[in-house]
């Protein structure tokens, strides 16, 4: 069958960064097309070139055998190419209708009609089988139901090669199945799809070939046939073999550090109490929108708690500011790298010293130049951060080694209990590796972790003890040798 | 552990450095394009380059250089200060007011100050603690406090008796004026601030994400109000120095003088939603302006071609700046 896209011989010069080096890809219509590979293989900048965006400086794109010229976003989606971003790009404030039909509004004479609007916004959301009322805000919609509008605007435009950039991300159990179950719709539609991600089952169960990509390279294409060979992939994408990522490490652990006393606030509909001791990692494991995150915000002084109380090592916290929170020590690297973690337009070093640099600093006013810039070299060198220099502006760096520098400001703090918010997501194999490595020299340290997690393997793999919540509860308490997946999962369930 | 060969260190480094030699080249351009200027306004305008009119350039950017010292603050916060003007005229008047009844000229400085400092205190207060957008917290202080300066003075100038008080903007020191030497050490300290202090990386930060910054514990709520009470004060100290000049506290004085304060720190590389902004640039923002006003007062152009000309250069500094971010 004669391919829907080709790129052919694509490359992408960032800087003294080479992100695509003669890259080839061949996407038949009707088929699910893989692509995976590390942080910083490519992955973003293809979808870049597809999306118009980003210009190639060698190479072509063919859409069914005819070249095309994307010069503009507007180019791609005229071609029919639409990408659904891991970052929606939607307005929250305009109604879902509205969203839907951004740029393509039904009017006479410029007056807007709304009925149309309405209508063919109805018969949308009807096709996807989402229950979304048309004229509700999509502020207030699930992250999984956004992106269903998402591909609603991709259909509207009658898109023939979609591309997914890790779509399954921040999407729970039941939004994930929905989205595999539209993905094989649109399949068996003959449209040509892309599917970028980082999870083997995913692979396994949706894609019908995978290209692997390594450092800007094409690696290799995998036809499915009997089933992906998961250490075959592994392999293509680090360049080497991996067994065990997590390496847990057992360790005697010491008295209690962490002490929830019945804490209560937005977001939790019971309250919470929890003990954690020296040395320990507790896994938190839950669905998106168990109340995992908001109890992590109330832990570290981020949203005040309505009642309870905090102990940190025998000491009670003032929670009103995670300046306090941190001084009394304890501290919350959060998930949301661009609203929460990072200071994008600052420098790598600038967003490793933003919280520890006041230790160094002369009469608490002078900058230490010298201990910030070896603080920033340290941990650039520990997790392995990828960037041309500590001085380079964080924006510049791909999302994994964007979480990798956030994570690299807390363990810069002093603290003693670390909160840990999806702290690999959107991290390649390898750096996860090394970052679980971390952990656990933290925990043999004496730290207490408490890592928010909704990959299921990596909760049993690095755990001491799972705490599982569910809608806005604290559910379940299971130790590590108990924590197997299928348990795990059950408490998670809604009944 | 297993050391991943492909990671950190493993991009070359000559590329980085051919980088930062080219962003340092193109960080500054604006100082390049304020030499070429410079030297294009010496050889063509007659009585540009002369000891007699530098002095009075640099004297007559004073004003606005200190203020923009700290709007580069305001600014690099994400936030704005359009009350600096009337801050000036109400520090003069203050001071000017208490100069004379106490014949003391410390304390009638010391009042000017403080009371720019109180409005800053104020705007601050206002930004920080209530989350009132700055634009209209401090448009609503620079009708407030340009009231109070008419209040204070009975609505007019308030003429200053004491000799020692005129004698702080009339004297100098090795050929420039006291003006301009505080003109020169406020740019100094604030320099110092912005690159060598905590508390000017926390500023950029806040202006660069407020929410990143409050979860990784900084003091945010304070650092906005000490950004204000500075402002204040600066500005208070501006008006003061204005005051002397004149030997006149006048409420009436540099109405629309914020808005140059914020075109020269846009012409100098501030970032309007916070987060970026550099010292030097701040300084070539203000002495660009001071020599293409200078240069037409010099060359008689008319004053209403002068509004046109300082649009046109804010203008063409804004799409500079844009086109070379690309």
């Amino acid at each position: 069958m004669d391919p829907a896209l080709v790129l052919e011989d694509v490359s992408v010069q960032y800087g003294p960064v080479r992100a695509l080096d003669h890259v080839s890809l061949k996407v038949r219509p009707g088929e699910v097309h893989g692509l995976m590979g590390e942080n910083g293989a490519g992955k973003s900048t293809l979808l870049k070139v597809l999306s118009g965006v980003v210009r190639p400086e060698t190479g072509r794109i063919l859409l069914n055998g005819v070249p095309q010229q994307f010069s503009r976003a507007r180019d791609a989606i005229d071609a029919g190419v639409s990408i659904i971003y891991q970052e929606l790009h939607l307005v929250p404030e305009l109604s879902v209708a509205e969203n839907l039909l951004l740029g393509h509004m039904p009017s006479r004479l410029g007056a807007l009609n709304r009925r149309e609007m309405l209508h063919r916004a109805r018969k949308e959301l009807e096709r996807l089988g989402e229950p979304i009322d048309p004229k509700a805000k999509v502020g207030t919609l699930s992250i999984g139901q956004r992106q269903m509008l998402e591909i609603g605007k991709a259909l509207l435009r009658d898109a023939r090669v979609l591309a997914f950039d890790e779509p399954t991300s921040s999407l729970s159990v039941r939004e994930t199945e929905r989205l595999t179950h539209i993905i094989r719709q649109l399949r068996a539609e003959g449209r040509a799809i892309i599917y970028v991600t980082h999870r083997m089952n995913e692979v396994d169960e949706l894609c019908d070939r995978v290209t692997v990509f390594r450092d800007g390279r094409h690696i290799c294409v995998l036809e499915k046939g009997a089933g992906f060979d998961r250490n075959e992939l592994v392999a293509a994408m680090i360049g080497r073999r991996v067994e065990d990522v997590y390496g847990y490490r057992s360790r005697a652990l010491g008295p209690v550090q962490l002490e929830v006393d019945e804490i209560e606030g937005p977001g939790l509909r019971k309250p919470v109490s929890l003990k954690a001791r020296k040395g320990e990692i507790v896994g938190l494991f839950g669905l998106v929108g168990a109340g995992r995150t908001e109890l992590a915000k109330l832990l570290c002084g981020a949203v005040r708690p309505a009642r309870g109380a905090i102990r940190v090592a025998e000491r009670t916290l003032r929670v009103d500011s995670p300046r306090h929170a941190i001084a009394s020590g304890i501290a919350l690297a959060p998930e949301d790298r661009k609203q929460e973690g990072l200071v994008l337009g600052a420098s790598v070093s600038d967003n490793v010293n933003l919280s520890c640099r006041r230790h160094q600093a002369r009469f608490g006013l002078m900058r230490n130049l010298k201990a910030e810039r070896e603080v920033a070299r340290e941990y650039v060198r520990k997790l392995s951060i990828k960037t041309p220099s500590e001085e380079t502006p964080v924006m510049n760096l791909s999302g994994g080694n964007q979480q990798k520098v956030i994570l690299a400001r807390y363990l810069a703090e002093r603290i003693d209990v670390f909160v840990l918010d999806e702290p690999t997501r959107g991290v390649d194999v390898g750096a996860r590796k090394q970052i679980y490595d971390l952990l656990f020299d933290l925990a043999e340290a004496g730290k207490t972790l408490l890592i928010i997690s909704s990959d299921l393997a990596e909760v049993t793999g690095i755990a001491d003890r799972v705490l599982v919540m569910r809608g806005g509860a604290l559910v379940g308490d299971v130790p590590r040798e108990d924590a197997t997946p299928e348990r795990l999962v059950r408490l998670a369930l809604p009944n | 552990m297993i050391a991943s060969p492909e990671s950190s260190n493993d991009l070359p480094n000559s590329g980085f450095e051919a980088r930062s030699l080219a962003s340092k080249l193109s960080g500054s351009g604006i100082v390049i394009a304020f030499l070429i200027l410079f030297v294009l306004l010496s050889a063509l305008v007659p009585n540009f380059f002369t000891v007699r009119n530098v002095q009075g350039l640099l004297l007559s950017v004073s004003l606005i250089g200190c203020i923009a010292a700290t709007m580069m603050f305001v600014l690099a916060l994400g936030e704005v200060d359009l009350s600096v003007a009337s801050i000036v005229a109400f520090a003069g008047v203050v001071a000017a007011t208490v100069t004379t009844f106490a014949e003391s000229v410390v304390l009638g400085v010391a009042a000017g100050v403080l009371a720019g400092a109180a409005v800053g205190l104020f705007n601050g207060a206002v930004v920080a603690a209530f989350r009132i957008n700055s634009l209209i917290a401090t448009l609503a202080t620079m009708e407030i406090v340009r009231g109070l300066a008419y209040i204070t003075s009975s609505g007019d100038a308030v003429i200053v008796g004491e000799p020692g008080f005129f004698e702080i903007g009339a004297s100098s020191f090795l050929g420039l004026s006291v003006p301009i030497w505080i003109n020169i050490v406020v740019f100094a300290i604030f320099g110092w601030l912005l690159n060598y202090s905590v508390f000017g990386r926390n500023v950029l930060a806040i202006g660069g994400n407020a929410e990143a910054s409050r979860l990784a514990g900084l003091p945010v709520t304070r650092i906005r109000i000490v950004v204000f009470v500075l402002q204040g004060a600066v500005a208070g100290l501006a008006g003061v120095l204005l005051a002397s000049r004149m030997s006149l506290g006048d409420p009436k004085t540099s109405i629309g003088l914020e808005l140059g304060v914020i075109s020269a720190c846009v012409l100098g590389g501030v970032s309007l939603t916070g987060g970026i902004a550099t010292i030097s640039g701040v300084i070539v923002g203000v002495l660009i302006m001071g020599c293409v006003q200078n240069a037409m007062s010099l060359l008689n152009v008319p004053t209403f071609y002068q509004y046109l000309v300082r649009g046109a250069i804010l203008l063409l500094a804004v799409l500079f700046d844009r086109w070379r971010r690309r």
